[in-house]
């Protein structure tokens, strides 16, 4: 059997796409809480302070507002800033200088300043974190015009974006999901970059398409390995990135099996699931076979209660039901 | 001390440059409101007629590869700065040629070539930029010093006290320059605050704060010149609280009268910064009348020229309106 390559976890793999960034670019500086030799809340920044010292590793207060808008300023100023927010809810604290700031600066100023600056924090719920450690508003940051949104789902993903995302020339908004960090997979010891914008078929199928993002990939793998036990095909597509959106890669799918269902963590109303499903019926309407239907979680605050929260969230078993329920439906052209 | 300046023929010779910057400051403005109030200018302008002294003041000592971040009212700041009065007008009239290339406008105008990083349609968020840009420069290692302006009414926001704190903390070079006019659009400081001593909010961050007359533009020029050098020099960062006055209302359209009185606005047009510079001149006989007017007239055709231009500017093409996002 050929050896599958280095496991590493999530957590690790960003860890060394900062170490290699770091040693490749001198410019970088890296602003957040506990991010020195404490080495980061999640251990996102273990080891990197030891190697890169005070004068690059910032450790802070508990200011991210001032930390965030540090960290855009030295950004436009010309030199490459990370800024980790830690938790993604505390970056509403910051939220002023990330929107009015950072994603407009490069329109502003005619193009003449850019802010080559990565805003960096974990979503999602885990370990009953409740209300608020524990929100998904990735899609905000989408739909806010200058800023590009990565959402990595592997070890192997987490990796190669996250280095990407460290030569754009522009500001960057990549969202981790906590429940990922222990989770492993394979990244290859040899450098490798991984282009925004470009989606990656999970698994390929025939009869529908799911797409999922972050944590919700695995689930959404999940629920087409038990599908395929009974016949049915499912394609599983992570975008990898919500801006820039692979669209083409999305629309051929969609076309190709006529049917769509999104997994998205975040709650359905205007959601990126809901950007998902208006292309599905701007590029793809003659060819659905289904109503395209979104499974997100339910329009509540993340809860504390194991069952509750577990009754928010989508799981394996409610995607197999609801695309039972999508499989038996066949539209009919008029 | 500033009679000591003017007997030396540097001193007399730098305040004659600051009396015809500020007439520039001063013309300039007087000529947007004109031309505002005419219906010829687009969006929202504030106005910084009475605070030339502070911009004239402090950008004097401020080498081109400095940077300077400002506020709303931040005409003054970039033409201090170096930026062309043709181009700053052209931005106000959202015209292609104007510094951002008609995309900014009053508040967001950028003119990085010659270390202008901005006005900023938000109070307080230049702070905590600002201070970026200073970490940037001490990572870089260039010697380079940023200049942070702000009004009073920004020292009550969390972003002045997060970003002040970080700069005091990691000792940047950086100047923050408050021009306390005593109003936050219409909101006097001393209702706004038990403390109303911006210069006194220094300790609590550990780092120096002075307090200057910013109508006078030798004293303002003065604090600025040590504060800049002391960054320079890797001292850290000093509060400068320059006490100064806007004559007009907070926005053009505003009549300023609503809140406070009208002797008071006389009163602060006694102290007048650019008659009063003109004043020293004369006395110290730095500049007779006939030399004085002939500085007067150059600038006025500057801000002619400068009408011109922008008037005459093209409208940018419709077609890339979507150029420049990323």
């Amino acid at each position: 059997m050929s050896d599958p390559g280095r496991v590493i976890t999530y957590v690790d793999a960003g860890v060394e796409a900062l170490r290699e960034e770091m040693r490749r670019d001198d410019s970088i500086v890296y602003i957040g809480q506990g991010i020195g030799p404490r080495g980061g809340n999640f251990r996102q920044t273990r080891g990197l302070w030891k190697e890169f010292g005070d004068h690059r590793l910032r450790d802070t207060g508990i200011c991210e507002l001032g930390a965030t808008g540090v960290a855009i300023g030295a950004a436009m100023a010309g030199t490459r800033a990370i800024v980790d927010e830690v938790f993604l809810d505390f970056a509403l604290e910051a939220i002023t200088q990330i929107i009015q700031q950072a994603a407009n600066i490069s329109y502003m100023s005619n193009g003449k300043i850019k802010a080559p600056v990565l805003i960096r924090g974990a979503m999602g719920a885990v370990r009953n974190a409740g209300a608020h450690h524990s929100h998904t508003f990735y899609n905000w940051f989408a739909n806010t015009p200058g800023l590009k949104v990565v959402l990595p789902s592997t070890p192997y993903d987490l990796k190669g974006l996250f280095k990407s995302s460290l030569r754009e020339p522009g500001p960057v908004v990549l969202v981790e999901h906590k429940s990922l960090y222990n989770t492993k997979g394979v990244v290859p010891e040899e450098e490798y970059l991984i282009p925004l914008g470009d989606a990656r078929i999970v698994r390929e199928g025939t009869d529908i398409t799911i797409i999922a993002m972050s944590r919700m990939v695995d689930l959404a793998t999940k629920a087409a390995a038990a599908l395929a036990q009974e016949g049915v095909s499912a394609e599983v597509i992570d975008p990898r990135t919500i801006v820039p959106l692979d669209r083409q890669k999305i629309s051929n799918s969609i076309k190709k099996t006529g049917r769509l269902v999104v997994i998205d963590e975040s709650p359905s109303s205007c959601s990126f699931a809901a950007e998902l499903l208006a292309i599905a019926v701007e590029d793809c309407f003659d060819d659905l076979q289904a109503t395209p239907k979104r499974i997100c979680s339910l329009p509540v605050p993340n809860p504390f209660s194991p069952v509750l929260e577990n009754q928010m969230i989508p799981s394996v078993d409610r995607i197999v039901s609801e695309i039972h329920d999508m499989m038996k439906t066949v539209r009919r052209k008029c | 001390m500033t009679e000591r300046v003017l007997t030396e023929q540097k001193g007399q010779d730098m305040l004659l440059d600051h009396y015809k910057k500020m007439l520039e400051l001063r013309l300039f403005e007087l000529k947007v409101q004109e031309l505002y109030r005419n219906a010829m200018l687009p969006g929202f302008v504030h106005l910084y007629i009475g605070e030339e002294a502070v911009g004239v003041g402090v950008c004097s000592n401020l080498e081109p590869a400095d940077l300077v971040f400002s506020t709303h009212r931040g005409h003054g700041h970039a033409l201090a700065k170096g930026v062309p009065a043709d181009v700053v007008l052209a931005e106000l009239w959202g015209k292609a040629t104007g510094s951002s290339g008609g995309r900014g406008g009053s508040m967001h105008m950028y003119a990085p070539e010659y270390g202008f990083m901005g006005t900023n349609g938000i109070v307080g968020a230049p702070i905590p930029l600002a201070t970026g840009a200073a970490l940037s420069a001490k990572l870089r290692k260039k010697g380079q010093v940023v200049v942070c302006f702000f009004g009073e009414g920004a020292v009550n926001s969390g972003s002045f006290h997060e970003a002040v704190n970080l700069g005091a903390v990691w000792n940047l070079p950086v100047v923050y320059v408050c021009e306390n006019n005593l109003y936050a659009t219409e909101m006097a400081f001393q209702r706004a605050t038990k403390n109303t001593s911006v210069a006194s909010r220094a300790a609590a961050y550990g780092t120096l704060g002075v307090e200057v007359d910013g109508q006078d533009v030798v004293a303002v020029h003065e604090a600025a010149q040590r504060a800049i050098q002391r960054a320079r020099e890797d001292g850290g960062p000093t509060l400068i609280e320059c006490k100064t006055y806007r004559y007009v209302g907070h926005h053009e359209g505003d009549p300023g009268t609503d809140y406070r009185t009208r002797e008071e606005v006389q009163e602060w047009k006694q102290k007048d910064p650019v008659k009063l510079a003109r004043k020293r001149l004369l006395d110290s006989g730095a500049a007779d009348e006939s030399k004085l007017q002939a500085v007067d007239q150059e600038v006025e055709q500057l801000i002619d020229r400068a009408v011109e231009f922008a008037q005459k500017s093209p409208e940018p093409s419709a077609n890339s309106v979507t150029e420049h996002v990323f």
